[in-house]
């Protein structure tokens, strides 16, 4: 059986390969020396002739390139249709999109085709062995796509042991970008898009678009201030906004804090938000359930303000100031102004 | 004709709100203490429905959801804000079902509802954050998906409009013929439970819960049939068993941790000017902030 490996590469507006599927082929490749297999790119757009170059850090072998006017921007049925053909005509064993807006639309419904698994959202990819004893069967490296469920308070282990191609989604920045030093360019295979699509797949047209540039960037942040739904309210949110003004960090929350409206969506740090590694991450009146940890543990240094002294925070925080924020970050701001020069 | 909007809702513990009382002494979490509740995006996903019915007079929504028996509740919940009908998809047989079999019954529940207009439901279910169901129930059905709606724009002669929400702009998209729509959190809340339709409502009730009422119940049920939730069983889908459940299921779990926080060399620090003005000091001094 064939053991390659695919990443969907997703093409971002300016025309560029995303972040997330470059993060994808490096950990593909990883895996893929692990199983002495191939990694193989799908890329799927208009204008395409840069794919090949933007991937050659990566260790594609072969890149699938589907370009056609009609196939930017992304619409789920035609995208779906070629994905699904092209991974059952290579038989691909493991298949890796990020999980955007896109790879999150694609990738179930490519598993619905393929009647194969598919795990959302995995912090971690390792390959390993699973033994079931009632049928005294070993499979052989299958993929463990681990992840966290039930809002983050417990950590899974999924495997596919018997219907493959085995598929996950992992969002951006969870994996590390990790261009080789060598450039191979892949071979390439285009795609005669007309044999893959159909008309009716356009059932669904675009008629407008309005793209904005993400305005903030936690991600690229060397400090950050995140609140949790224990800073009660929009207003103190300000707070927090200030102290990261002055230390040129940015704001961040909890999922709590989002859903409670206290602050924008896409500032929203951890397994359903943004994943961060900043040099100093100030967690305000945040518990620190994991689904939240998951986004922000790998930060150098953690601050953690809350008046619960035993908060699960506590325990991966560097320092824990038990207080208020409307006590604790005032102080903060004095004590920095008083002392910085 | 009706124009018939199916509705697709779950009900699930309540993860967000993980306090003391729901956690263990060894750190982990006690799944008992945490309440059932209507899915919050569902009831997002909801509002869009009934914002589609209240441009449509004659339009129908119909709650599905696949749970075990007490999640009637969230129909009964769903009529009081304004659905008209609700289907229950019950059986010990689809436990253990991940989101491909789950996707596969409920696509026989809204087969068995055709012909419809529109399938709705909510991005995502917070117990298992996958957003996966909606897009296999799409595939299962033949039918185009739209994901992330944010806003029902209206009817365009035979097409519909829907803004969609992604990480960098919106897009308006126009789609023909039945189609199904997952509903992000950024639209429009739900509309609360109307007190007449409460008085309506509130009697409504599934076989299973008949089982348990009492005669003279029964009987005012019979007279007003818009009071019985449908319950469907794998039997009455005519489901294939083995796509349901744990052989329905390609992904399998392995292992499961309960997440246990574990200590490190940390610091902790009164609110004091004193305490703070050290700390603030010594993280200048390390070249941390400054």
């Amino acid at each position: 059986m064939s053991k390659n490996i695919f990443v969907y590469c997703e093409i971002t507006e300016e025309g560029h390969v995303a972040d997330v599927s470059l993060e994808l082929c490096s950990k593909g490749n990883k895996l893929a020396k692990e199983l002495g297999v191939d990694i193989n790119a799908i890329a799927i757009g208009d204008k395409l002739d840069n794919i090949a170059d933007e991937v050659s850090a990566f260790g594609v072998s072969k890149l699938y390139l589907a370009e056609d006017k009609k196939l930017f921007p992304y619409l789920n049925m035609p995208h779906s249709n070629i994905v699904s053909k092209i991974l059952q005509e290579q038989k691909a064993d493991i298949v890796l999109f990020g999980a955007t807006s896109i790879g999150r639309d694609l990738a179930p419904r490519v598993a619905s085709t393929l009647k194969c698994g598919l795990t959302a959202d995995c912090t971690s990819l390792e390959i390993g062995d699973h033994y079931v004893k009632k049928t005294d069967t070993t499979y052989k490296n299958l993929l463990y796509q681990i992840r966290p469920a039930f809002g983050g308070n417990i950590i899974a282990t999924i495997i596919n042991p018997d219907m493959h191609p085995q598929m996950a989604t992992v969002r951006e920045g969870v994996m590390k970008l990790e261009p080789l030093k060598k450039k191979v360019k892949p071979e390439i295979i285009k795609i005669d898009v007309n044999k893959y699509v159909s008309k009716s797949d356009f059932a669904i047209s675009i008629i407008d678009r309005k793209i904005e540039a993400q305005k903030v960037n936690i991600k690229g942040a060397q400090i950050i201030v995140a609140g949790g739904y224990g800073v009660g309210s929009k207003e103190n949110f300000s707070l927090l906004k200030q102290l990261a003004d002055l230390l040129g960090g940015e704001v961040g929350a909890s999922r709590a804090a989002v859903d409670s409206g206290f602050v924008d969506h896409e500032r929203q740090i951890g397994q359903t938000g943004v994943t961060v590694r900043p040099k100093l991450y100030i967690a305000c009146g945040i518990s620190g359930a994991v689904q939240h940890t998951a986004g922000m543990d790998q930060s150098a240094q953690i601050i953690s303000i809350n008046n619960d002294a035993e908060a699960p925070i506590s325990k991966i925080a560097d320092y824990n100031i038990v207080g208020t924020i409307n006590e604790v970050i005032p102080k903060m701001i004095k004590y920095y102004r008083q002392n910085s020069k | 004709m009706s124009y018939r909007i199916l509705l697709l809702a779950k009900q699930v513990p309540d993860t967000r709100n993980v306090g003391k009382d729901a956690m263990k002494s060894d750190g982990t979490v006690n799944r008992v203490a945490l309440p059932a509740i209507f899915n919050p995006e569902d009831l997002n996903a909801l509002e869009f429905a009934l914002r589609v019915k209240d441009q449509r007079k004659d339009a129908e929504v119909i709650i599905i959801t696949m749970g075990p028996p007490r999640a009637a509740d969230i129909i009964r919940e769903g009529m009081y804000r304004g659905a008209d009908k609700g289907v229950l998809i019950t059986d010990r047989k689809f436990a253990g079902s991940d989101t491909l079999a789950t996707s596969y019954a409920i696509s026989l529940a809204v087969k068995k509802l055709a012909p419809f207009d529109m399938v709705v439901a909510g991005r995502q279910a917070i117990d298992g954050d996958t957003a996966q169901v909606g897009p296999q129930v799409a595939e299962k059905l033949n039918i185009p998906q739209i994901t992330y709606a944010e806003e029902f724009l209206g009817f365009m002669k035979n097409k519909i409009q829907v803004k969609r929400r992604l990480e960098r702009g919106v897009e308006i998209l126009e789609a023909e013929g039945p189609v199904l729509i997952t509903v992000h959190s950024s639209a429009a809340d739900c509309r609360v439970r109307n007190a007449k339709r409460v008085m309506k409502y509130k009697y409504a009730r599934t076989e299973i819960e008949l089982q348990e009422a009492a005669e003279d119940y029964i009987e005012m049920l019979e007279s007003r049939p818009y009071l019985q939730i449908k319950q469907w069983s794998v039997t009455d889908l005519k489901a294939d068993v083995s796509l349901l459940g744990l052989s329905g299921s390609p992904t399998k779990v392995k292992k499961i941790e309960n997440v246990v926080f574990t200590h490190k060399d940390s610091t902790t620090l009164s609110s004091s000017d004193a305490d703070i003005n050290k700390l603030v000091k010594s993280l200048i001094s390390s070249h941390v902030i400054g």
